[in-house]
């Protein structure tokens, strides 16, 4: 860019230097000037106000903020919350869903996702049919997908009773009623929304492999198990880098579903921590410890993404 | 790649393995059809039932005497919390929203991939590299000091009302949520034009700039027509996240009557007023999901352009 600014410059005839200086000096900041409101945005609105809700997280404020730093009580209190189990803390009863949950989620995500992908690999007829009906749940609001997922797992409405009218009498899932259970219920409709998206991102790396490597391997009398496992799956390393990317940020941001579908459980038994930030923020009246849970899911996602962003814009320098 | 055939050497009695192999491989992907589609299938065919079929009928039986009233009681005269005037009006409200927000974000997004891509400057990447960041912060980490700025704002907003006779849009929750959803919009809208432009031809820019075209006429002239199939790509990504949004939506717009789409949808379920008719909760519930899924059913190729292009940076 620079260059070209520069042999403009040197365009422009000797005696016009003096006027057009201003001018050329004003168009060679444009392009800052354009980008600046954005940029200075996301500087105050993102990492300002990141900032200021780490300020918030060691204050002692409750129901308005309050500007006197009082230390880490807040985190003292999480991370005593953290090992209260007995009855369990809403924080114990938080993380502990993030990690049932993030695991499941993701772990189901990427096998199911895979799979799919490998079954739609195989010269599918009607395949531009079904790839559609196995996507469509992500164009949904989760507000949606759990307002529906409520009602098929309802026990007196959904499944259960589907089943008892079809005959089989002693069929119990009462799981989105359970406070033991209720959490697995995010997980299936989470799985539901997100794996066709997983399948698909799968899909575009299967259709990226050089035909030419299988077809060598098959010669080789490799089986199609053998071919999958050695050969393809291999190859796929970096789509389960992005999959996981996604489904690692998408289930830590997850607060909506928890809403819609269950209400937040059974006494608060569904929750994650993003529903416990936004509890006690707004509605008990803690808001230093709902910072300090913000802070903590940020330091979260932070661990997961930036060296993920990192290693991203530096391979290829320009 | 190619579909993996049988390896010759199993080829014995190898017809029929072909064939057992494709019923167990088209019946494995019918069954997961059937579970993508079940939960939208209940939804629908309940959404057409009275109360009575509800109650004691299958909740996978087609409804015996289809009746659209559901649908008009959703949209005209079911409560959201004690406001008994149907959806309707939140619809609009998410409309109201969501047009300027998509519109704003995208517009600054593709001036943000343009200088980034063909105007380069020190520290570009870096700048990139910080907005990219931005699209993946849990946005429980900004909500409440945006919610102490709204706060202020909306104060300021009352002051002038009573001084000036107009307020500009401060206060007012739907002027409130667009800003929002432009701020946290423009990561992804800038990533996207950017790794659209990162492809476009320098060259093009080079020759413009030597024929002395502006650094805007060559955006308006060379780009933008050249722009097409990433402002479809950005505008339904764009479409798709603030319309289906509910943390911003509830916690800056969460009561009242400038509840969007998802919040409103969120009360109707969830209040515990009187009998719960379900016909008109998933009525409500399919009128949410219609927006999002016209432009999925219309578009759906760019919808899962955008989702990958978000997930996978070029």
């Amino acid at each position: 860019m620079s260059t070209v600014a520069t042999s403009q410059i040197k365009l422009t005839p000797e005696h016009a230097r003096p006027r057009a200086s201003v001018r050329s000096r004003l168009q060679d900041a444009l392009p800052k000037i354009v980008l600046a409101p954005s940029f200075g945005i996301t500087i105050v609105f993102v990492y300002g106000f990141i900032l200021w809700t780490i300020y918030l997280s060691f204050t002692n404020s409750k129901t308005f903020p309050s500007y006197v730093l009082t230390g880490s009580r807040a985190y003292q209190r999480l991370w005593g919350w953290t090992f209260d189990t007995d009855p369990p803390s809403s924080w114990y009863t938080s993380i502990t869903n993030m990690g049932i949950f993030g695991f499941l989620y993701i772990a189901i995500c990427l096998a199911l996702g895979l799979f799919l992908a490998i079954l739609l690999d195989q010269k599918i007829r009607g395949e531009g049919v079904l790839r559609p009906i196995y996507l469509y749940p992500m164009a949904l609001s989760f507000i949606v997908t759990g307002v529906a997922w409520k009602w098929f797992l309802d026990p007196g409405l959904g499944l259960e009773q589907t089943l008892h009218q079809w005959g089989w009498t002693s069929f119990h899932f009462d799981w989105i009623k359970n406070k033991d259970f209720v959490i697995y219920t995010v997980v299936i409709a989470g799985v539901w929304q997100a794996s066709g998206f997983i399948m698909a991102m799968f899909l575009a790396g299967l259709r990226g492999i050089d035909g030419e490597i299988m077809k060598a391997a098959q010669i080789d009398g490799a089986t199609t198990f053998q071919l999958y496992r050695r050969i393809v799956i291999p190859l796929l390393r970096p789509i389960f880098l992005s999959a996981f990317i996604v489904l690692a940020h998408l289930a830590i941001k997850s607060y909506d579903l928890v809403v819609a579908l269950t209400s937040g459980g059974p006494g608060g038994s569904a929750w994650l921590p993003s529903n416990f930030m936004y509890e006690y923020t707004f509605k008990r009246n803690e808001m230093a410890v709902g910072s300090a849970s913000a802070v903590i899911m940020l330091m979260t996602i932070v661990a997961i993404i930036v060296p993920y962003l990192y290693s991203e814009l530096r391979e290829k320098p320009r | 790649m190619s579909a993996v055939t049988t390896p010759a050497h199993q080829a014995s009695g190898g017809v029929n393995v072909k064939v057992i192999n494709r019923i167990v491989i088209y019946g494995l992907l019918a069954l997961f059809a059937l579970f993508y589609l079940m939960p939208l299938f209940v939804m629908l065919v309940t959404s057409f039932k009275t109360m009575d079929e509800i109650q004691n009928g299958n909740m996978l039986a087609l409804p015996k005497a289809p009746t659209f009233d559901p649908w008009l009681k959703a949209w005209g005269e079911t409560c959201v919390g004690l406001t008994c005037a149907g959806i309707k009006g939140y619809f609009w409200n998410s409309i109201k929203m969501v047009v300027p927000a998509v519109l704003i974000s995208t517009m600054l997004g593709a001036l943000n991939g343009y200088v980034l891509t063909k105007w380069r400057f020190r520290g570009a990447t870096l700048v990139f590299g910080l907005m990219l960041f931005a699209c993946f912060i849990p946005f429980q980490s900004v909500l409440l000091p945006m919610a102490t700025i709204l706060g202020s704002l909306g104060r300021f907003g009352v002051t002038l009302q009573n001084s000036v006779g107009t307020s500009f849009g401060l206060g007012n929750p739907t002027v409130n949520l667009v800003f929002v959803h432009v701020v946290y919009g423009i990561g992804f809208t800038t990533l996207f034009f950017r790794n659209y432009y990162e492809a476009f031809p320098t060259e093009l820019v080079k020759a413009a700039q030597v024929d002395g075209a502006s650094f805007f006429q060559i955006f308006r002239r060379i780009m933008l027509p050249n722009s097409m199939p990433i402002f479809v790509v950005t505008v339904i990504y764009q479409f798709t996240n603030i319309w289906n949004d509910f943390l911003f939506a509830s916690a800056y717009a969460g009561t009242g009557d400038a509840m969007p789409m998802t919040v409103a949808l969120n009360n109707v379920v969830n209040t515990s007023t009187g009998v719960v008719e379900y016909n008109v909760n998933m009525a409500a519930a399919m009128i949410a999901a219609l927006p999002t899924l016209l432009v999925y059913v219309l578009a759906g190729r760019y919808f899962v352009r955008g989702l990958m292009a978000g997930a996978v940076k070029g």
